[in-house]
Formats: structure tokens, sequence, C-alpha cells
């Protein structure tokens, strides 16, 4: 475990700095970015493994007692969410390598690299402070990614990200602080033993603005609307990895920091409503857009809601669906952005009004989106359908009527607007069609390789669905040590 | 000292919310700095009172000892907002050189939604 549990954040960190000596060749560039993530990816199928059979392990960091030392602690959670998190990496990565000009900048890869160590990071950390690292680690390297190129709409995209980004870093800086200040100690087990001895007032008020923190990164209502507007304009490879990975860091961190560190602060009522709107409001935002990258950047915000429920319910079996519908949404999501990138590289576009019939000239990827948007708006017998399914039981389980009609409400705007896209995109004709589509009416084709990705994976969320039953098995395990994060605190105090 | 120091931080939130308010980049800049530095104040002070470093041999049974765990982070979080403020800044000069203008843009997809509804308001009746 000593090796293991860090090297997914240490091999992608050490590739990219290998890619950076590497910035005259490209193929050995992208040689370089594929064998790190691969590696990474290893390690985390590793983890999981021995998560899986010897329960919670914990790692500190330069050979500090645990407490002192930063601590890298892995559960089934954040095992899972690794493991998943590092297949959709490398999907887009090789995606990245085969869309033309996608990585035409040296900074590219490096940057790509960075940015995955920074998320294994926020799976693996133990320790606060270490967590607000990995954000930034993370973020600066999402920065780069989304302006890379500096064109006018990226850049000024690109800014409004840059900006809400920065504020909440600032607010989780002080939220650590305060913690500090309230316990003496940043290391999350054993803040988990020495904030409950806390005024109700104190550890109430501490939990609250960690939900504004994690929030604005995870996009939950009423602070989403940076999401949908920055997203767009980045390119296919960079939004589809953002979409999958940055807003479901903040979930993550958002159900980590509630379950281990203030259970029970937040009414569950409060979540509940929060969940609700953020469903509605983001399907309604989704519905009034006229653009594939726009009403899928929506669609994030949607299903962000659906993970929150189960941190509303706090029940096992809710918990258990929140980890589900994490690990079934970030494949999902990446691999609908995927197919928006194969569209606009073969069609030019992505508007709705200038895109259509490719279901005719682009078969693949209807097909593709098919799936994926079925999977999405949960209909069975795909992998959203045993996601929400899940949700909805557990609601049914504890008596919250209310939230489930809501949800059922927002899973049919979500395949409303997914045949939005249809209709516009792969029926029909475009009213003002792009060049590709103005000429004759001949297969378009894209990159091998681009294909490949995207077909790769919407095969893992057409696993997922196939393997619904021992992925629950495992996602309400895990959900088991939330509820109760005795093993997890043990585990760390005793490394 | 500590009061004193909290009203500073008070200070600095309070004038680095009204900065990031502007429509002006360079004044979203400096607001974002000065938020920062507010943030990273606070993270000083919270470690208590002032005293001898903490170096063995340094000190003796009672001296009061710096708290260096949050002298640590600090130090982190001052390099962190350093890099994106200089990100920032590059960002916003970029954004000069292509429009010439210091102020942030209305979200241009937006406008044309609210375009279109109206289109369809007037045309429709």
């Amino acid at each position: 475990m000593r090796v293991l549990l860090p090297a997914p954040v240490v091999v992608p960190l050490l590739f990219a700095a290998l890619t950076v000596l590497a910035h005259r060749s490209r193929p050995a560039q992208r040689l370089i970015a594929l064998v790190g993530v691969g590696l990474a990816l290893a390690a985390a199928v590793a983890v999981l493994v021995v998560v899986h059979r010897d329960g919670p392990q914990a790692v500190t960091l330069g050979g500090w007692p645990a407490v002192v030392g930063i601590s890298l602690v892995a559960d089934l959670f954040s095992a899972l969410m690794l493991v998943v998190s590092l297949v959709t990496v490398l999907a887009v990565l090789v995606f990245a390598v085969g869309q033309r000009h996608s990585d035409d900048m040296a900074a590219f890869h490096p940057a790509y690299l960075v940015l995955t160590a920074g998320v294994s990071l926020a799976f693996v950390t133990g320790d606060l402070f270490n967590l607000f690292v990995s954000f930034e680690v993370m973020l600066a390297a999402s920065y780069v990614l989304i302006t890379l190129g500096g064109k006018r709409d990226q850049v000024r995209h690109g800014m409004t990200y840059v900006v809400i980004n920065m504020i909440a870093s600032a607010l989780f800086l002080t939220a650590i602080a305060l913690v500090y200040a309230a316990t003496g100690t940043v290391n999350m087990a054993d803040l988990a033993t020495k904030l409950g001895t806390l005024p109700d007032e104190l550890f109430t008020a501490l939990a609250l603005t960690f939900v504004v923190v994690f929030g604005v990164k995870a996009a939950v209502f009423p602070v989403f609307s940076w999401l949908p507007d920055s997203y767009p304009t980045a390119r296919a490879p960079v939004v589809a990895v953002f979409a999958g990975l940055l807003t479901k860091v903040g979930v993550y961190c958002l159900v980590r920091s509630q379950t281990l560190l203030f259970p029970g602060a937040v009414p569950s009522g409060l979540f509940l409503v929060l969940a609700g709107l953020t469903m509605i409001v983001g399907v309604l935002g989704a519905i009034a857009q006229n653009d594939m990258k726009r009403i899928l950047s929506f669609h994030i915000v949607s299903q962000i809601g659906y993970m929150v429920i189960g941190l509303g319910l706090f029940t096992v079996s809710g918990l258990a669906g929140t980890v589900f519908f994490i690990v079934h949404q970030i494949p999902v999501k990446t691999s609908l952005f995927l197919v928006s990138g194969l569209v606009e590289e073969s069609a030019g576009s992505t508007a709705l009004d200038r895109v259509g019939g490719l279901l005719r000239r682009a078969p693949v990827a209807a097909a593709l989106f098919g799936l994926a948007a079925l999977s999405l708006a949960g209909i069975p017998p795909f992998s959203g359908f045993v996601g929400k399914l899940s949700i909805v039981e557990a609601g049914f389980g504890a008596g919250e009527y209310t939230i489930i009609a809501v949800s059922l409400v927002g899973s049919l705007l979500t395949l409303y607007s997914m045949a939005k896209i249809w209709n516009g995109v792969f029926w029909g004709a475009a009213d003002r069609p792009t060049a590709a589509l103005a000429g004759p009416a001949v297969r378009l084709r894209t990159p091998v390789l681009m294909t490949t990705a995207t077909v790769g994976l919407v095969a893992v969320t057409v696993a997922i669905a196939v393997f619904a039953g021992p992925i629950y098995d495992l996602s309400h395990r895990a959900a088991e040590g939330l509820v109760d994060p005795g093993a997890y605190i043990r585990a760390v105090l005793s490394s | 000292m500590t009061v004193f120091t909290a009203a500073l931080v008070a200070v600095l939130f309070g004038a680095g919310v009204y900065m990031i308010l502007q429509r002006t980049l360079t004044r979203v800049v400096l607001g974002l700095a000065l938020l920062s530095h507010g943030a990273n104040l606070l993270l000083l002070i919270v470690g208590g009172s002032a005293g001898v470093a903490p170096l063995i041999g340094r000190f003796t049974g009672d001296d009061t000892v710096a708290d260096p765990i949050p002298q640590a982070l600090v130090l982190t979080a001052i390099v962190i907002s350093f890099g994106m403020t200089a990100f920032l800044l590059a960002l916003a000069f970029r954004s000069w050189q292509l429009t010439h203008d210091d102020t942030v843009e209305d979200d241009p997809e937006d406008k044309r939604i609210a375009r279109q509804l109206e289109r369809r308001a007037g045309g429709g009746r």
C-alpha cells in the first residue's frame, strides 16, 4: 500500500514532467501520456481490489506519525471513484490523440496529466488542507486547458470559470482556517472525532461553509450558473473530461465532508430542497438551449441534483444510490460530450439549427448518442435506470415522496431534451446547414481513434448496466462505510 | 492584537467582494487578490499568538512557542494565490489584446436566446 496508494497521484505528475521534457515531439508526448494514465489506472484497480478485500487502507506520507503528516486514505467510495475516473480519463486521452488539432499546443499533455493527478489526489487525500491543494492542482490545470489556444470566446468564458473558482477557493481556505481555529487539526479522521465536541451552532456554521464551497465546485443550485456559461466553448476532449470529472469531485467532497466530518449538522430537508431545485432548474435550462453542447452542459447541473438526494436522505440505501449514480454518471456524461465532439468534427458545428440528418451521414455517432442519452434519461435497462431506481427506492424507504415526484418529472424533461438533440442533430435537415452538410449527402468521416474512444466509453456505460448487481453491492458497501466511518478513522489513526 | 488582525481580515474580505462585483476586469483581479490576502491572513492568525520559533533547542519550557502548522499552510496558500493571480492577469491582458476593452462581456448565447424570444413575442401577435 505504501507504493500503491500514492501511485495514481505521483505517476501522472511524474509523467507530466516527462511530457514537458518531450515538448518538441507530439508522438512522444502522446505515448508518455497514455502510458502514464495507463499505469495510474492499473494502480487504482489494484487499490480497489485490496480495499475490497481488506477494508479501508491508509498511508501517512513523509515518515511522520499519523495526524501530523499528510494521510492518504482509500475506502471503497474513493477507490471506486478513482477507477471510474481514470478509465474515463484514459478514454478521453485516446479521443484527444485521435482528434486533429486537439493537442497542437505542447501544453495540452502536461496540463492533462496534472489534471489527472489533481483529481486522483482529491479522491485519496485524508487531509483537509491537502484537499485544498489537490483542488488547486486540478483547477490550475483546468484553467490552462479551458483557455488553451487563447481565442476570444475561450478567454471570455474561461475568465468566468477562473474567477468563480478562485472565489470558491478563497472561501475554501477560509473554511479550513476556521476549522483549524476550532479544533487545531486538519486531518480528516482526527477532525471526525473532534468536530463532534464543538457547540452545535459552530458545528452547523462550519458545515454550511463547506456546503457552499463544495456546492460551487459541484454546481448545485443556486451556485451553478458558471458551468453552462464556461463549458461549451472549450474543445471537445477538454469539456468531456471536465463534464465527467470536475463537478463529480465536488460532489464526492460534499458527500465525504457531510458524512465523515459533519454528520447530521445540516438538516436533511435543505439538501432535498437543493437537490430538487438543481434537477428542475438544470433541466429547464437545458430545454431552453439551442446547441448540443449547451444542452448537455445544463444536464450536468440537473444530474448533480440526483446525487444530492442520497445525501439528503442520509440512509445507507440513499447514499448507495448516490455512489452508484456518480459511478454511472461519469462515463455517461463524458461519452455524450465525446459524441458532441464527433458531431462537431464531422459536421462542423453543434448548433441544432445548423446540423441535421446525421443519422444517415454518421450512423455510428447516432447510435452512440442514442445509447448514452437513453442511459442518461434513465430508460430501462440502461445504467441510468438502475441509478435512478435505487435513489427512488431509497426515497420510498425514507418516506420522502415529494422529492421522488420531482426527480421523476426531472427524468421526463431529460428525455424530452435528449429527444430535442436527436431531432435537431440526427433527424431532419438543418435550417442553415454548415459547409460539411451543404454538400452531397455522403457519409461524414471522423478519425478512427476518436470513434474508438467513444465506443469504448459507451461500452463501459453498457457494462455498468450489465453488471449493475455487483456494482450496486459495491456501492452499498461503500455507503455503509460512509454512514459508519469507524473503519476509515481507525485505518488513518493506526497508519 | 488578534482583534485588530481579525478586523483587518474583515476589511480585506469586504473590499475584495466589492471589487469583484465591478464590471472592470482589472478591478475583479485586484478584488480576488484582496480576497485571497484576507483568507491567507485569517489562516495565519488561527494559530494563536506569536511566539518563539518552534525549533528544538531554541525554546525553553516556559516560552510561548508559535504554532508552525498554520504557517506551513499559509506559505502554500500564498504561493498558490500568487500563481493564480498571475494567470488571471495574463488572461485579462489577453482579453484586452483581443477586445481592447477591460469589461466583462455578456454571454453571447444568452443574448441570442433573449433576442429570439423578443422576436417570437413580436412576430406571434
